[in-house]
């Protein structure tokens, strides 16, 4: 059974009913689900946890929905994994890895939209919708379809390929909308006033939102219950970002875990960097930005948790960071390289930034960190396309081989000009 | 008559301005700030303005031309990754 039992305004405290509404008619502040969290910690110990399912499904406690109404596809437990190669060229003693480019459509929105549409069933909304620059979109569909429910897609009419064939698998009713992201803003604000959907990032936002903080509870369950000294996780929306560190807070809330003083830091690209650039500039304020990045997933240039993003680096001792295109790529490769994970631009974003605060010193090489990797690289191949080596072209026979092998290994001891 | 709410930024000496003192003269429309935090260099402002549909709009292009950031009082970007 879920423990949620209201909904509560993040800025005057106001309650409302569990209904399918996003912001306070008195203030337009963010609503945010409230539980019952003794009778969370009275029915909730490690052990129950571990007896779960190995998907996230295992915090059905924590979580906002009616686990009968659940649609599960294999999302979350995904890997976390100790990244010593990764540590070495970054400058850290201790680094790890939470994979979720393993959920069932490559990305950590799997766990959201696990939660949006658990909760939209149990209200009893017939079809589902979002707008999403890829990852959301695929994750949607492709939980839609499972579900056997309508499912409509609005996407930008200039996104990588394979996040619309990703999309367009689970035939949905994709809706490629022409225009800038303003356009694709206002139109799907008005199409979700007047459409009886559940629109996952818009009515039923407060309870999708709450799907991140699983992340949180697996880094900590899978660290032996406690929590590390720094995480790096993208910042979009912001909305993972302070989840996770409400999970943390929560776990401890609940009696799983000791105090949480895990300093919180999030990573930006450079051409849609509207928190990070508040926080350079010592501000809770920030100014919304026109995205124009490689990053298309973290491309939210009026990001609705930006605020409660600032405040969590301000609580936590965290920071941002914001990185260039290039450097995006050099974090994909970087990571692919080390330690075989192949991230989309979110997740070359995450270790670049997360290579630049080591060097700076904003994290010391004995702080125990995790990075936070959300999706898969195949959805943004184009990112990588030109930067990967170039196979080696040879005839079937094996003199060619050998020889094209030698003509590379002195290619690679000479390199031109040398 | 028409109600809609919008958020408008303020960056540099727009902070400074009276802004929304002059479109409520300028135009026929009312305003209620209903929520705002606004410092000594950026600040930003939930405002509802009732009025006719056209006025609004117009009332809205004029805040926009003058610098003001004006985007629909969503509690962000729609679009996500």
């Amino acid at each position: 059974m879920s423990y949620s039992h209201a909904l509560r305004c993040r800025e005057c405290g106001r309650e409302y009913p569990l209904d399918p509404i996003f912001s306070c008619e008195f203030c337009f502040g963010p609503l945010e689900v409230a539980y019952d969290y003794e009778a969370i910690a009275a029915n909730t110990t490690r052990e129950s946890i571990e007896a779960g399912p190995t998907t996230l499904w295992r915090y059905a406690n924590l979580l906002p929905c009616d686990v009968d109404y659940k649609v599960d596809i294999g999302t979350g437990f995904t890997p976390l994994i100790k990244a010593d190669r990764l540590a070495k060229a970054v400058g850290l003693d201790t680094l790890w890895v939470k994979n979720d480019t393993v959920n069932p459509t490559w990305s950590f929105k799997d766990r959201v939209v696990s939660v949006a549409i658990a909760r939209a069933r149990q209200f009893g909304f017939e079809a589902m919708a979002c707008a999403s620059t890829g990852n959301l979109a695929n994750s949607v569909a492709a939980h839609s379809a499972a579900a056997g429910m309508d499912c409509f897609v609005f996407i930008p009419d200039d996104l990588e390929q394979g996040k619309v064939v990703g999309s367009g698998i689970y035939d949905p009713t994709l809706v490629m909308i022409e225009g800038s992201y303003d356009d694709v803003n206002r139109l799907c604000t008005e199409v979700a006033s007047v459409r009886p959907w559940a629109f996952v990032n818009i009515n039923v936002r407060p309870y999708y939102a709450e799907g991140s903080r699983t992340l949180g509870f697996e880094i900590a369950e899978q660290l032996g219950w406690r929590t590390p000294d720094h995480v790096v996780s993208p910042m979009a929306s912001g909305s993972l970002y302070t989840k996770i560190w409400k999970g943390f807070q929560e776990f401890h809330k609940v009696g799983l875990i000791d105090e949480p003083k895990t300093r919180m830091s999030g990573a930006q690209a450079a051409g849609c960097s509207p928190i990070a650039t508040a926080y350079e500039a010592g501000t809770l304020n920030f100014v919304p930005q026109k995205p124009n990045t490689i990053a298309r997933s973290l491309a939210i240039g009026n990001p609705a948790d930006g605020y409660y993003a600032l405040k969590t680096m301000e609580e936590t001792k965290g920071g941002a960071e914001m990185v260039t295109d290039d450097e995006i790529v050099e974090g994909i490769k970087l990571l692919a390289e080390t330690e075989g994970i192949f991230a989309e631009t979110a997740g070359g974003v995450t270790v670049a930034c997360l290579k630049k605060m080591v060097e700076s010193g904003h994290i010391a090489r004995d702080e125990e960190s995790v990075a936070v990797i959300t999706g898969g690289g195949l959805k943004t191949i184009e990112a990588v396309a030109d930067k990967v080596s170039e196979p080696l072209r040879i005839p079937a026979r094996l003199e060619d081989f050998d020889s094209a092998l030698a003509a590379r290994d002195e290619r690679v001891l000479t390199p031109a000009g040398a | 008559m028409a109600a809609k709410h919008v958020r408008l930024t303020f960056e540099g000496e727009q902070v400074k301005r009276p802004l929304i003192y002059e479109l409520g003269h300028q135009f026929n429309v009312v305003t209620n700030i209903r929520m705002a935090d606004v410092g000594q260099t950026t600040g930003w402002v939930i405002l509802e303005v009732e009025g006719d549909d056209d006025e609004i709009e117009k009332a809205l292009a004029w805040a926009r031309e003058q610098g003001a950031r004006v985007d629909e009082a969503t509690l962000g970007d729609v679009v996500e990754g």
